[in-house]
């Protein structure tokens, strides 16, 4: 990879340090999955932040998110524009709330923001069935499915206005002793 | 304003929960100050929301993604008010479904905290300068979701807020006062909030820019961090790391994992609880097992005693009978001797026990008269060794039921647990395509069960049907209950008849003893193919019953079953512990507890002989019958109540036995860990998953709570029952000339004392809490009101629980109300976009 004063700033990783979940190693080795993903993209020199952003069909065939159901909500969400294009900035943002050492809370906010198909802060009925049915790869029926998102939002949406906000959200995960990502 | 008044709200609802009174009437007052202080403010309001357009408009350029869905929804809902206008009055009844806003209330509707949140800058901006304050309050380390009560509630979060709404560079001057705030936290502190903001690593490092800055200098610089913090930090990350390393490598110990995984992801959790089960049985009985193996079996066999007589052949009937060839081996009490052994190997044939030792340890025995040597007092280790492991056995069963109690009846439990499903149920960190298939399949199959017991018995039904219903059940009960009745009176008279044929064969001592072997099979045969036919009597019996919930349909069918193996295993310890070991001379037996201990050998073996052959018939044959000879495509289905119970009541077998057959955990080791791969694949190959699947989320606790309460409790009363009373062989076993096993712990405590005074206090905690009952049920009263404390607190959190719930939904009302006033000031204070509306529809 290199002599690593080569890529960032001694300022810059310490930045980065303090900003996100990652020690120095691991933002150059992050740096350096970033460089693969697009080699004649990506510089190796990110002294002077230059804005590349790659588009997130590169992104989604990272063998982390390739399997996973919610890859391209994940890479909309982190992204700046909400398209998908990530910037090594967003790029880092993202991985550092997957990793395992980001607190629960942080994570629940990214979370409603992947489950929040339709970017409206709510998490609706149609976020709801969309997300069912990525999990179930579509084996339940549609009235199952919409049995489901009725029953789950009667059973957490406090307010009464049928659909669920990021309070709703954040209360009912705050009871689950296992979500973690 | 709102935030006192709502101060004063949640005090006394906090402080007596119960007093709804006060709630609801300060929730009217609530209501009415509001109202009037909307009908006041009712111009500043609007002063306050105009101006800020002009900033919302940059905002939208700044961040195009957060608005471009609202930007549409604004549109949408202004051409909706053009075509809706004379549907004043239906709004008014319906008034949040028809979501026919003016501009300046979607405004502020879209400007409210829990719209904004991880969206809005400034939003994020603000929450977490409160939280910063907070902390510098409190001087508290990182705000968690739990210890930071950021209150769901608007009236309170409002606070914090209500400034971006109002101010043109409300953001600004947030983020200066959060930069402020961060300066004075610690550095630690500082670096832990700023990673756990929900802003963008740009953002962030430009906070931190700033909060470094204005103290002059980079303070954040690595270099500045004295020389031993740093070093703490490193050892603190390696700690971690090894930390996680240890538990990965603690989860990939865990016992066929694999395999548990698929069976979940094709059968559901009701299966999967037998093998979960399963995988329990077998890990107490390795317990079990490395109890007794190293404390008794080992020390025994490595000094092995003499042995009067020829030695027996080996003839292969033995792993039948368990007799024979068996019958002089450690595997029974028989083998066991009453001596000390030494370190020189020389059994003194000294019955007083004269070792000096604690428990059953090997301990370096000091004693001035005889010089110091190894010493290893057999009956003791004998007794101690059963009582310990019994004991430990007895705490982790209870210690694992209160897990999975704690597991399945949580406080607040009923509710959320669909929506939990949807969201957490996904496991992020699965990469391997098939292992994503299998999670899919496994959370479908979940939701399945879960909507299952959602839609339950619908339809009404008649009296004359409920009747019906009714008598079918009572007969039902009646066929099992007398088929159970019958069952143990043939058991019984069979058990005599065994019994005397016995003694008959003892007198006249004509026959080979191979025959005298095998017709102590007979027994145990005639018990297992009980144990094999009348479940399926029962089935059938619950066929004709027609229960529409699967789940009533397997804990009756758990019930029946236990009734019939409870009232077995009863009639089978009295026919050993009264005829037999009461009158051990009928027999002719010189050691009646190795007799005892054989039957239970072969009643062991019979069970897993059946269950095999059960296995290989009853779902192999019958799945190729079905399907070549029917051509029909079902296949059978699981029937997890029969195949938990056997284990029960095989576990329960063990457990009697260890007293009598030390090495008996080690046949049920063995046993369990091939039944695990025949059902295994038996339920590949055979079986289909349930077309009814329902979820079995108390299933592990059901099976926990009876393997302790009938299953465990009954080996143990047994047991005790066994030292405390019966006289204990003559000329065989660690307890020869005693009067029972449990005077040996006596006599020892009386040595004890004598020679060493000091000791006197064990004799009298001996005297006073061992063999005085008054001391256990003092023990037991105090435990039962601890239990029934517990139960109270529970209970009054739920109520609490309940009350809290009640007050959000009420403020989500007041909100709604709110929202409402909010419009219909809008309407009266902005004619000119009315006007403006009329325009445009006259134009359209």
């Amino acid at each position: 990879m290199g002599n690593k004063q080569t890529i960032f700033t001694d300022e810059q990783l310490d930045a980065y340090q303090d900003c996100t979940f990652f020690t120095r190693k691991e933002i150059l080795r992050l740096h350096g999955r970033y460089h693969e993903l697009a080699p004649h993209l990506v510089p190796m020199d990110y002294t002077n932040n230059p804005d590349v952003k790659l588009p997130s069909a590169l992104i989604v065939n990272m063998p982390e998110l390739k399997e996973n159901p919610f890859r391209n909500r994940i890479v909309e969400s982190f992204s700046e524009d909400g398209l998908g294009n990530l910037s090594f900035n967003d790029f880092v943002d993202m991985f550092s709330v997957l990793s395992e050492t980001a607190p629960k809370e942080l994570k629940a906010i990214y979370a409603f923001k992947i489950y929040d198909f339709n970017t409206d802060n709510f998490i609706c009925k149609e976020d709801l069935e969309k997300t069912l049915n990525k999990l179930t790869r579509e084996e339940l029926t549609p009235e199952e499915v919409n049995l489901v998102c009725e029953k789950a939002i009667e059973e957490t949406d406090m307010d009464g206005d049928n659909k669920l906000s990021y309070d709703d959200f954040e209360n009912m995960i705050s009871r689950a002793p296992d979500f973690l990502r | 304003m709102a935030h006192s008044v709502s101060f004063d709200i949640l005090e006394p609802t906090l402080e007596s929960p119960v007093d709804e009174g006060v709630v609801h009437d300060s929730f009217s007052r609530l209501i009415e100050e509001q109202s009037h202080s909307l009908d006041e403010d009712g111009d500043c309001l609007e002063m306050q929301v105009l101006p800020e357009e002009d900033k919302s408009e940059e905002d939208l350029l700044e961040e195009d993604r957060d608005n471009v869905p609202y930007l549409a929804s604004l549109t949408w809902d202004q051409s909706e008010q053009e075509r809706g206008l004379g549907t004043e009055n239906s709004r008014q009844t319906d008034p949040l479904i028809g979501e026919q806003w003016s501009y300046a209330t979607l405004r502020v509707l879209s400007s409210m905290p829990s719209r904004t949140i991880g969206r809005s800058r400034g939003a994020i901006l603000s929450q977490y300068y409160n939280r910063t304050l907070r902390l510098r309050r409190r001087r508290q380390s990182r705000p968690s979701l739990h210890d930071c009560p950021r209150s769901s509630r608007p009236s309170i979060r409002c606070y914090g807020v209500e400034m971006d709404t109002t101010d043109v560079g409300g953001e600004e001057h947030k983020k200066d006062k959060l930069v402020n705030n961060l300066q004075n936290l610690s550095i630690s502190d500082r670096v832990r909030m700023l990673k756990g903001m929900p802003l963008s690593v740009v953002e962030k490092s430009e906070l931190r820019k700033l909060a470094s800055n204005y103290n002059g200098g980079h303070s954040l610089n690595r270099g500045q961090i004295p020389c031993c913090s740093r070093l703490k930090y490193y050892i603190i990350i390696a700690l971690r790391h090894m930390w996680y390393s240890w538990l990965s490598f603690l989860h990939s110990l865990q016992l066929w994992q694999v395999a548990l995984k698929r069976v979940s992801g094709r059968f559901g959790t009701g299966v999967l609880s037998y093998f979960v089960f399963l995988r329990t049985l077998l890990l107490f009985n390795i317990f079990l097992l490395f109890i007794t193996g190293l404390f008794l079996v080992i020390p025994q066999a490595v000094h092995p005693p003499t042995h009067p007589g020829p030695p027996v052949a080996f003839t292969g009937l033995e792993l039948l009978t368990g007799g024979g060839y068996f019958a002089h081996s450690v595997m029974y009490y028989g083998y066991y001797t009453n001596c000390t052994l030494n370190g020189s190997c020389q059994p003194t044939q000294n019955s007083s026990m004269d070792a000096n030792r604690t428990g059953s340890t090997l301990v370096d025995h000091d004693d001035a008269k005889r010089g110091s040597h190894l010493s290893y007092n057999m009956p003791l280790a004998y007794f101690f060794t059963i009582g310990m492991a019994f004991f430990f056995t007895c705490i982790i069963l209870v210690y694992s039921m209160s897990k999975s109690f704690r597991h399945s009846f949580r406080v607040d439990k009923p509710q959320g647990s669909l929506a939990l499903k949807v969201f957490c149920s996904w496991d992020f960190k699965v990469i391997k395509k098939s292992s994503v298939k299998l999670q899919s399949e496994n959370i479908s199959t979940q939701f399945k069960e879960l909507l299952s017991e959602l839609s339950g018995p619908h339809e009404k039904k008649t009296v004359l049907q409920r009747l019906a219903r009714l008598s079918v059940h009572l007969l039902a009960w009646v066929m099992c209950a007398g088929s159970t009745a019958a069952i143990l009176l043939a058991v019984h008279y069979f058990s005599d008849y065994v019994h005397k044929d016995l003694q008959k064969r003892v007198g006249s001592a004509t026959q080979s003893p191979l025959e005298k072997e095998a017709s102590l099979l007979a027994l145990p045969v005639v018990v297992s193919s009980i144990n094999l036919l009348l479940p399926g009597f029962f089935n059938a019996v619950a066929w004709m019953e027609e229960y529409d919930s699967p789940s009533v349909h397997t804990y009756v069918a758990i019930f029946r079953n236990l009734m019939l193996k409870v009232s077995v295993l009863a009639v089978l310890c009295y026919h050993w512990l009264w005829r037999i070991a009461s009158h051990p001379q009928e027999l002719n037996l010189e050691c009646w507890e190795s007799f005892v201990g054989q039957e239970l050998y072969r009643f062991l073996l019979m069970d897993f002989i059946f269950t095999i052959l059960d296995t290989f018939f009853g779902e192999f044959l019958w799945k190729l019958f079905s399907q070549k000879a029917l051509k029909r495509k079902r296949k059978p289905v699981f029937d997890i109540a029969r195949n938990v119970l056997e284990l029960i009541y095989g576990q329960t077998l063990a457990w009697l036995g260890v007293l009598f057959a030390p090495l008996l955990p080690v046949v049920q080791v063995l046993k369990l860990l091939l039944l695990f791969h025949m059902k295994k694949t038996s339920l590949m190959l055979n079986c289909q998953a349930s077309r009814k699947p329902w979820r079995a989320s108390q299933m592990t606790t059901l099976f926990i709570s009876l393997l302790c309460f009938p299953s465990f409790v009954g080996a143990a009363v047994s047991v005790t029952y066994t030292m405390w009373t019966i006289k204990p062989s003559e000329r065989c076993g660690p307890f020869q000339n005693l009067t029972t096993m449990f005077q040996s712990g006596k006599l020892w405590v009386q040595e004890l004392v004598s020679n060493n005074p000091n000791m006197s206090w064990l004799k009298w905690m001996h005297t006073y809490l061992v063999e005085n009952p008054l001391f256990l049920f003092v023990a037991a009263g105090i435990f039962l009101v601890v239990i029934y404390f517990h139960t109270q607190v529970v209970d009054g959190q739920r109520k609490i629980i309940n009350l809290l719930q009640e007050q959000i939904e009420n403020e989500g009302e007041d909100k709604k109300f709110l929202i409402i006033k909010l419009q219909a000031i809008h309407e009266q204070q902005r004619p000119q976009s009315v006007q403006r509306q009329n325009l445009a529809g006259s134009e359209s």
